[in-house]
């Protein structure tokens, strides 16, 4: 066992360096199904993080992944399942993608998710959080992940809207309608 | 027979990696004033690794330029200051080399200048310097750039603040549970008893983990000094089977 290297900020100028020209795309633009996640990063004071960056992690429709360990996992050709998306001048952020399957969980399948990290100057570890859709209703109700947030209020900012080209899905660092985030 | 230390798919209950939050800094650090209004007040949950956080995405050669790993042959000309060869072996906790990873980087010039819209440092921009590099770890986790020596910058944190010379480092690991971004800096740095990301890792020997050690060894005759800096990422909760390598 050796220790492991420990987490530092991305700092301000994380646009250098984690851009991609294709980043916001999870999946081709030409995707069917294709939708938007739009949302507003807010810190405490609920002022706009403007130089923050999200990431997104997803299974493909069928709920396969294609990853390191099984490559011949995906159902989906080419599914990159993977968003990046730096915060613009008012917080906002915007992946493009397509809706997970559902994922084989410990008893039973998981409803329908996205793994969303939040990296930002100020932060010095990344947070993790998971966006459910909602018009998953009942999946979401027997959600393994989801049914351990008691709190009515709290689950529902796992949740998100629904908007004119997708979904909508505000990440609130701290304050009163804080996201919830998880220890991974 | 998967690959040493697969995940092999197919099972609902997938193995996770191991919580290690011990050597990573609080995300409340009163020092680094930035941190107030950006960290949760609520207790994290609970997350059980499942397959979402046990994948993760494959980035491969298709996400690289030819020079993306030499930072200082992406212009016209050379750029200022000291040329630095970077290299190192990404592992596991469990000591298993992470190959195929993509590495990214991001750093000042020499003169400790972003080439950022919002970095008024008074300090020349170099124009042949951008300061990007992204590299895939090979087959045995080892990667490899060429750049030159970030300079330590002002800012504003507190008063006669100065960040230690550091570069930038994002790795993406085998699975979305092992994501590290981190900064690499360098040895005897005067400047680290001042500096809040550097003080807010509580474990002594944590932080020294984020110093890359000068290699003479691979330092290049007239041309350029070497540091080594390895990079471990978390490990798997369970050992996995080995087998041994050249049985029967």
């Amino acid at each position: 066992m050796s220790g492991t290297t420990p987490s530092q900020t991305v700092g301000p100028y994380l646009h250098i360096g984690l851009t991609w020209p294709d980043g916001a795309y999870a999946v081709p633009a030409a995707a069917p199904g294709g939708f938007w996640i739009r949302g507003v990063l807010t810190d405490g004071a609920e002022r706009p993080v403007s130089d923050g960056l999200i990431e997104t992690w997803q299974a493909d429709p069928d709920g396969g992944f294609a990853h390191a360990y099984t490559p011949e996992g995906s159902a989906t050709p080419r599914f990159r399942g993977f968003g990046r998306c730096p915060t613009g001048g008012s917080g906002e952020f915007g992946v493009f993608t397509r809706k997970p399957g559902r994922v084989p969980g410990p008893a039973g399948p998981q409803a329908p998710h996205i793994d969303v990290s939040v990296f930002a100057r100020g932060m010095l570890n990344r947070v993790v959080t998971r966006l459910y859709f909602p018009d998953e209703p009942e999946a979401n109700a027997a959600d393994p992940v989801l049914t351990r947030i008691t709190d009515p209020a709290a689950r529902a900012t796992l949740v998100a809207g629904t908007a004119e080209d997708g979904y909508r899905f505000d990440i609130r660092l701290q304050g009163e309608h804080e996201t919830v985030f998880f220890d991974i | 027979m998967s690959p040493t230390g697969a995940y092999t798919g197919g099972t609902a209950d997938p193995t996770g990696y191991i919580r290690d939050h011990d050597v990573h800094p609080p995300m409340d650090y009163p020092g680094y004033r930035s941190t107030a209004l950006r960290h949760p007040k609520r207790p994290l949950e609970l997350l059980p690794h499942m397959l979402t956080e046990v994948t993760a995405p494959l980035l491969g050669q298709d996400t690289l330029g030819e020079l993306d790993n030499d930072l200082t042959r992406q212009h016209a000309g050379e750029p200022q200051g000291q040329r630095i060869i970077v290299h190192g072996q990404v592992r596991d906790s469990g000591g298993q080399p992470v190959p195929n990873t993509l590495i990214e980087i991001w750093q000042a010039n020499a003169g400790g200048r972003y080439r950022h819209a919002n970095d008024n440092w008074p300090s020349p921009l170099d124009p042949n310097f951008t300061g990007v590099g992204r590299t895939l770890t090979d087959g045995s986790g080892r990667y490899r750039f060429t750049t030159i020596r970030p300079g330590a910058y002002p800012w504003g944190n507190h008063t006669n603040a100065w960040r230690p010379a550091h570069i930038h480092f994002s790795l993406f690991g085998r699975a979305f549970a092992q994501r590290l971004v981190t900064q690499m800096y360098f040895p005897e740095d005067p400047l680290f008893f001042q500096d809040p990301m550097w003080n807010s890792i509580p474990d002594e020997r944590a932080r020294q983990r984020l110093v890359a050690s000068f290699d003479y060894a691979n330092t290049e005759e007239q041309w350029a000094l070497a540091y080594r800096w390895d990079i471990v990422l978390r490990g798997r909760e369970a050992t996995v089977f080995e087998p041994v390598e050249g049985g029967d």
